[in-house]
């Protein structure tokens, strides 16, 4: 499918999403609350199966976040980008984990260096620093007097 | 929370493996649940070389970014360079010269087959085999020396830039890549007489740590992981740059999905890179290795991704501008943080001594996760 056929047929999934013009690959925009739903959607309906999530960041927009989700199939080769937008004082959004599982390790490291919680992750914790760790380091207010460095 | 180390009540041993073992190949802790000698439960724990580099970058300009990114998979950095320039040229919209580009496919040929070779023998060595460790880096001195001639550097390279290369090549480096190749081909039959066939070592991989097809694309796992077990993921074939459409090489896959499978798709994508060179290394264009960049690159606003296939697998950059000359914010999909994910779901049922041989096939390197 190409970009135009692939935002056709996105267009009939429910929840229904709003899509940004003008990037490289068809890039979805949905809510947190219909996240989940629409991944079901998106890893098994037929036309669609997007059964690789190759990259899962999140943005520090400073008045809100982004989860950003990128997604390609190993049968159909297409690729599209999911965006979620968060409230940036709770950001929180359901796991794909379980659809996905390469996004349990991924969006721990969001967690961690985002603070974004993952309802349903069945081990949310920090990956990279220490238990005791205060603060999210990947926010662009995050200030740290010992360990960071400012080029 | 670190688990505590001892028996649980189900009369499990809770042991740790690393982060300062010689088999995790630098700080990779990992906190291991037996029965027995049966593995139940593998829990990697990360951070032990987490530099932050995402941070970094977000303060540093887009010519500068290039070379934090050599210390990550450090076994790869010509091909993590490669991926950065690459991003930052399809937002500049920069054309790289037509030798730039030969120039780089070379590179990043003779940086897999280096990384393949350090892989081949830290493995061999990680199953109780410690001559193939000096074979190994016998030839890859080699591939050191030729780097070094032209790019200055034997491991972070920083040769490639936006808009093509650093320098131009050493004029002594066709010559020299001939000679290696010469040399390489006799070695690597060697390799093989020396480890593939051997029994001991075949008991080892076979039938261990296996991974199905569907797994490892779920892990998200890509390179000769995910290629072990079947899975068409090679950047260089499916979403060809530079050179590589027009360039006549197979990606290797087969279908075993175990530890040996993983084996030969390296061996056979090192004779794969030996023949990518011979086929660029007579037919280097003539003409300029740079391509005219101002002095001070500035990204429109936007997003821009771009992909490319190191050694151990696919490594994405993904750069947010708010037109700045830094970047807002960078993330780089690095293929072994994936990789590593599936360790768990490979390991578990095998006893404790195959988990250095599984360790040993994804071919991780620690500062490429931690990042």
């Amino acid at each position: 499918m190409n970009k135009e056929e692939l935002k056709l047929r996105l267009e009939e999934l429910s929840p229904p999403a709003s899509f940004e013009e003008g990037a490289e690959w068809t890039t979805a925009i949905v809510d947190p609350a219909g996240w989940e739903g629409f991944a079901r959607h998106l890893r098994s309906d037929a036309g669609l199966e997007f059964d690789y999530l190759f990259c899962v960041t999140a943005v520090d927009w400073r008045t809100y976040m982004t989860m950003v989700y990128h997604l390609t199939s190993t049968i159909h080769r297409h690729i599209m980008v999911v965006k979620v937008k968060l409230d940036r004082d709770r950001p929180e959004i359901p796991t794909v984990s379980h659809i996905w599982r390469t996004a349990e390790f991924h969006e721990r490291e969001a967690f961690d260096l985002f603070g974004v919680v993952f309802s349903e992750h069945p081990d949310l914790r920090r990956l990279f620093m220490t238990d005791e760790w205060k603060g999210w380091p990947l926010r662009k207010d995050y200030e740290d007097p010992v360990n960071m460095i400012k080029l | 929370m670190i688990q505590e180390v001892g028996t649980t009540e189900q009369g499990e041993l809770v042991i740790n493996l690393g982060p300062q073992h010689p088999s995790t190949h630098g700080v990779l802790h990992l906190v291991i649940t037996l029965s027995g000698e049966t593995i139940k439960k593998v829990e990697p724990h990360l951070g032990y070389i987490h530099r932050s580099i995402e941070k970094m970058c977000e303060s540093l300009s887009y010519r500068q970014f290039i070379y934090v990114t050599s210390r990550m998979d450090y076994l790869s950095s010509h091909i993590n360079n490669h991926g950065c320039a690459l991003c930052v040229e399809k937002g500049m919209q920069i054309e790289v010269p037509a030798r730039a580009k030969v120039i780089r496919v070379l590179m990043d040929e003779l940086t897999r087959l280096a990384s393949h070779q350090l892989w081949w023998g830290a493995m061999a060595m990680d199953v109780g085999a410690l001559t193939p460790f000096f074979h190994a880096f016998r030839e890859r001195e080699a591939i050191n020396d030729i780097m070094e001639e032209t790019c200055g550097a034997r491991l972070t390279m920083n040769y490639m830039v936006p808009g093509g290369v650093m320098a131009d090549l050493h004029p002594d480096f066709p010559k020299k890549v001939k000679e290696f190749i010469r040399f390489f081909r006799t070695k690597i039959d060697e390799y093989d007489e020396l480890v593939t066939g051997n029994v001991i070592f075949k008991s080892r991989m076979e039938g261990i740590g296996y991974l199905s097809a569907e797994s490892a694309v779920s892990f998200g796992c890509t390179g000769p992981t995910a290629r072990g077990s079947g899975v068409s993921c090679d950047i260089r074939k499916l979403y060809p740059y530079e050179v590589y459409g027009q360039l006549q090489f197979e990606e290797v896959t087969a279908t075993g999905g175990d530890c040996f499978a993983r084996y030969m798709v390296r061996m056979q994508e090192m004779r794969q890179s030996l023949s990518i060179i011979e086929q660029l290394i007579d037919n280097i264009p003539e003409g300029e290795f740079q391509a005219k960049t101002k002095a001070v690159l500035k990204l429109p606003k936007g997003e821009f991704y771009s992909r490319v296939e190191t050694a151990r697998g696919e490594f994405g950059v993904y750069i947010i501008s708010e037109g700045g000359t830094t970047p807002y914010r960078i993330k780089f999909r690095s293929p072994g943080f994936s990789n590593l994910s599936a360790l768990d779901h490979m390991a578990r049922g095998y006893k404790i001594g195959d988990l250095v041989a599984i360790m040993g096939t994804l071919d991780l390197v620690i500062p490429d996760i931690d990042r």
